[in-house]
């Protein structure tokens, strides 16, 4: 089911777009022209975008794929890029005051990819500043609006990636998972989006928040359109320490309508007990029961370890963040704020309090705080500790299972304004996403159903490098969905 | 006195035999470019950008820690150490830590030395791969009345060994031969040309009489080294005579001035807030790696000081002096070889040629160009045939280094008499010096004249023609008489 703002013809896929391009060559012009049709009448409201590119521009890209019979896997699919990863010529903001206007020099790796397989970029869609956040509300700029209901977020910090899909504003879009910043937005929004294993795709380019757990990934409107890019986008980069050294699969092959095996799946109470909305429970048993059609075997487990993910997450995360957002001192790009003060400190100073935000400015202090002498060992060292366990505890589940199922999020999408206020609430939504960022899994987001009209994401996730059977799981659940 | 100081060094080499910096593709070779020139993402830090690797610097410093029988980790680990400074791009260094379970790549190790005939061992605490920053240049070539400042980038990012000593050096000119040496051994290693400039610089910490230590950051060479110590000793020593405190503090040393002066920002010790590089996962350093390194290792200045007093005769003391510079030992043996005679080219080398080379600032290799095998041999050839005396060989050896002249054109224009008389000349000077009475009489009374020349006779051991010596002391007492 797609919101209002998509028609048929907007909501096409990757391979019906291929196909019908096929039978007829000005097909791809006629459905960009459609593309910004639905951003011109919608984009004003929903505000997925930091940065549109004209359409002339996008136009004379295609032009030069045509001409060259460069159309490829993506062929001719308009990308939208989160405004965290690099793009060549094109600003590259992060949600942030301090990024406003920087252009990189280089495309990042997942976009250079993009690009080779037929890939235009649109534009950079909207995120909560340096992707800290769930809501997208955290934007420097302005929020993204959640397209199935105006007065709800989308999620985030993936939001504008996952709105400029939901709402047929672009065929696919890039987003970045550091904690769940995929998978809640797509689940919000009712697309899937999947969060790959640590290392499967280059992070070169991707502005770092938390090094260690972001991963670039795949948004789109169906677990087809998912995979095809995951086949662009993944793969070894020598130019990323911690690319894998893996031989890429087709994942497509994946994306069929029955199982590829005898699945066994778990679910660990934990993700499902404590705070979970009735709604969203409701939907994730149906989608229980599609799966039991298909002969999937489902059993539940308990992981009480998981009770320390998200304080263990919080404390990586933000540790990683204070570092990594070091660099931003207005002295070699970005915004400058000029100082008073004789000192450069003071510059530094003046630039950083003025041009990060609050939650920004959180972070930095809480993961300074964390790596401090005399505190390191309590806080981060501990942390580390807790993240090796629970992978350990990952690896042992799987040793049985093929994948395990929860609910993406605990709520349905809450009202603007709602999570933002109280930073608790807001760092719970992540409690089933955090885990897998922790421990490097792959985890995919796939629509299992709509509760007062607005859509449930389900989770599934599994041992490193099982994204095919997670796709293949999450199309058995996509063509299985009553609503 | 000098038993009661105690210095400890922290050298930084840079590893100038790489191709490229430590974690890009940039040139290690950036003296010769324009500012901001040799720079790409990667030492920019710019957002997004990732360090790889260059593993060479593995071997080059497996290399080093083997020839200072250090202990080697079997893994690399990096660090990032955080300090805001508009040198270091990313606001952080990547480097290595030896606390936390954490380990540079070699820790223990020594170093011997013969510091005028005494033998010491310095012990080395550890060594540390690092990366160097960029350089700060002030319009006024200093930050005291400069309105702004400017950053070059080139040298950001370049490989840089740490090698921390114990405090083990109780002279300064015992830690000027220790830096010597290290030198010689990394220039036998081929890991670095130390004659580079900024290619070596050590920070010294200094206790004296009991107080506590000063650090002086800074100093770019070793001869550097021993007058900065020597400016820090005495500056110290004077305080606790006069019954002030010597406080702890990080001081700069002024090498044009000859000073040292206490920093103006105090430095926060242990707030670097260390933590492992989510960036680059730990490489193993095989033990198979270091035994082939071991291997090929090459013959290593202590060795090279044996070999060469048996082969050439001379002396173990000459023979330590000569290894302190692998050029000037190279320049030894050649010329050696071509010349024969090592005994009085060692001589000459170490008794002259030295003090000479740092009298015109320049460094040995632009010494070794000015008195080439060649101009040496053709010396060695004129002194063993009688054409020149000892003075004038070495008047000759002077002339060659200062002005770089060419020995056999200062014969051919008939400039052995005029070396001769100049070296009269400055015999006579001393005289008049030596004998102000006898000068005041000969003035009043020119059969007085006698003897002075008398004097300077016996100063050349009879070997002056008495008619030129009458001739330039009464020429001297002439133009003294007019003044």
């Amino acid at each position: 089911m797609l919101p209002p703002q998509c028609t048929q013809f907007s909501s096409i896929s990757i391979k019906t777009l291929r196909e019908r391009v096929r039978e007829d060559s000005d097909f791809l012009f006629k459905y960009v022209e459609e593309v910004y049709r639905a951003i011109e009448r919608y984009e004003q409201r929903l505000r997925a975008y930091i940065t549109l590119r004209p359409i002339s521009e996008v136009i004379d890209d295609i032009e030069n794929l045509v001409k060259h019979g460069k159309l490829g896997p993506l062929g001719g699919a308009l990308v939208a890029v989160k405004d965290n990863i690099s793009t060549k010529g094109i600003r590259t903001t992060c949600g942030s005051k301090m990024l406003e206007n920087y252009v990189p020099p280089y495309d990042a790796t997942a976009v250079s990819r993009i690009k080779n397989s037929g890939g235009v970029v649109i534009g950079k869609t909207n995120m909560d500043e340096f992707a800290m956040g769930s809501t997208t509300e955290n934007s420097a700029f302005y929020p993204t609006l959640n397209p199935w209901d105006y007065g709800r977020v989308p999620g985030g910090s993936s939001g504008g990636s996952a709105v400029a899909v939901a709402a047929c504003e672009a065929t696919v879009s890039l987003g970045s998972d550091t904690g769940g910043s995929i998978r809640l937005p797509a689940a919000y929004t009712g697309i899937v989006g999947l969060k790959p294993t640590y290392g499967l795709v280059s992070r070169y380019g991707l502005v770092a928040y938390g090094s260690s757990l972001d991963q670039i990934g795949p948004m789109g409107r169906c677990v087809e359109d998912v995979a095809i890019v995951l086949n662009v986008i993944s793969g070894h980069d020598p130019r990323d320490s911690t690319s894998l050294r893996v031989n890429v699969e087709n994942f497509e092959k994946y994306v069929v309508d029955y199982p590829l095996k005898r699945y066994r799946v778990v679910v660990l109470e934990e993700m499902v007990s404590e705070g979970i909305d009735e709604k969203v429970m409701k939907i994730f048993n149906s989608t229980l029961d599609v799966l039991a059609k298909r002969d999937v075997t489902v059993e539940f487990r308990k992981m009480p370890l998981l009770h320390y993910s998200l304080p263990t997450y919080y404390i990586i995360a933000m540790a990683e963040a204070s570092s990594n957002l070091a660099r931003f001192d207005g002295l070699r790009y970005g915004t400058r704020s000029e100082a008073e003060g004789k000192l450069w400190v003071d510059a530094y100073r003046k630039t950083r309090m003025t041009g990060f935000g609050e939650e920004v400015k959180r972070r930095i202090l809480l993961g300074t705080y964390v790596l401090s002498e005399g505190l390191y060992e309590g806080y981060y060292l501990k942390a580390a500790k807790v993240r090796r366990l629970l992978h350990q505890e990952f690896t042992k589940l799987f040793r049985e299972y093929d994948a395990a199922l929860s609910p993406t999020s605990p709520t349905l999408p809450p009202r603007l304004g709602e999570a933002i206020v109280d930073p608790i609430k807001l760092y719970s939504l992540d409690i089933n996403t955090v885990p897998i960022n922790l421990a490097g899994l792959p985890a995919i987001s796939v629509p299992g159903g709509f509760a007062e009209g607005l859509p449930v994401g389900i989770q599934i996730f599994g041992p490193p490098l099982s994204e095919g059977f997670l796709l293949n799981i999450a199309k058995l659940i996509e063509s299985g969905r009553s609503g | 006195m000098d038993s009661d100081v105690l210095i400890g060094l922290e050298v930084h080499v840079q590893i100038t035999s790489l191709k490229t910096k430590l974690f890009c593709r940039c040139s290690c070779s950036y003296r010769e470019n324009p500012p901001n020139t040799n720079v790409c993402p990667i030492c920019l830090g710019l957002p997004g950008s990732l360090p790889v690797l260059n593993k060479r610097a593995i071997e080059k410093a497996v290399a080093v820690a083997l020839a200072l029988n250090s202990s080697i980790s079997d893994k690399l680990l990096f660090v990032r150490k955080h300090y805001f400074y508009p040198d270091l791009p990313k606001n952080y260094q990547i480097s290595q830590y030896d606390r936390y379970g954490l380990t540079p790549i070699a820790t223990g190790g020594s170093v011997a030395i013969d510091v005028d005939g005494l033998n010491r061992v310095v012990r080395i605490r550890r060594i540390n791969i690092e990366e160097d920053a960029g350089r700060i240049a002030y319009p006024e070539k200093s930050i005291l009345g400069s309105r702004y400042a400017l950053v070059d980038y080139n040298r950001a990012g370049i490989a840089l060994l740490e090698i921390v000593t114990e405090p083990d050096l109780r002279t300064p000119r015992e830690a000027r031969v220790f830096l010597e040496k290290l030198g010689s051994i990394l220039e036998h290693l081929e890991v670095a040309d130390t004659s580079l400039e900024g290619a070596m610089r050590a920070d010294a910490n200094i206790s004296v009489a009991g107080r506590p230590r000063v650090e002086i950051k800074n100093i770019g060479s070793p001869k550097d080294l021993e007058k900065a110590l020597n400016y820090e000793v005495a500056r110290q020593l004077n305080i606790v005579k006069s019954g002030g405190v010597i406080e702890r503090e990080t001081r700069h040393w002024i090498k044009e001035r000859g000073i040292t002066v206490a920093s103006r920002v105090k430095e926060l010790e242990g707030e670097y807030r260390y933590f492992p590089d989510p960036d680059l996962p730990p490489v193993p350093i095989g033990r198979e790696l270091i035994e082939a390194i071991a291997r090929s290792l090459p013959e290593l200045p202590d060795q090279r000081a044996r070999r060469i007093a048996k082969e050439y005769g001379v002396g173990d003391y000459m023979a330590s002096v000569l290894v302190l510079h692998k050029k000037l030992c190279d320049h030894f043996e050649n010329s050696s070889k071509v010349c024969g005679n090592p005994r009085l080219i060692s001589s000459i080398l170490i008794n002259e040629f030295l003090r000479w080379v740092d009298e015109a600032g320049i460094d040995i290799s632009s010494g070794i160009a000015r008195l080439s095998t060649d101009r040496l041999c053709k010396l060695v050839q004129y002194f063993e045939s009688g054409l020149i005396s000892i003075k004038l060989l070495k008047e000759y050896v002077r002339i060659a280094v200062l002005e770089d002249i060419n020995p056999e054109e200062l014969r051919s224009k008939g400039l052995t008499t005029l070396g001769e008389e100049s070296e009269l000349e400055r015999l006579v000077d001393e005289v008049l010096r030596e004998n102000p009475k006898a000068v005041a009489d000969s003035i009043r009374d020119p059969k007085a004249v006698n003897f002075l020349v008398g004097q300077v006779m016996k100063k050349t051991r009879g070997r002056a023609d008495p008619k030129l010596v009458n001739e330039i002391i009464k020429r001297r007492l002439s133009e003294y008489g007019s003044k």
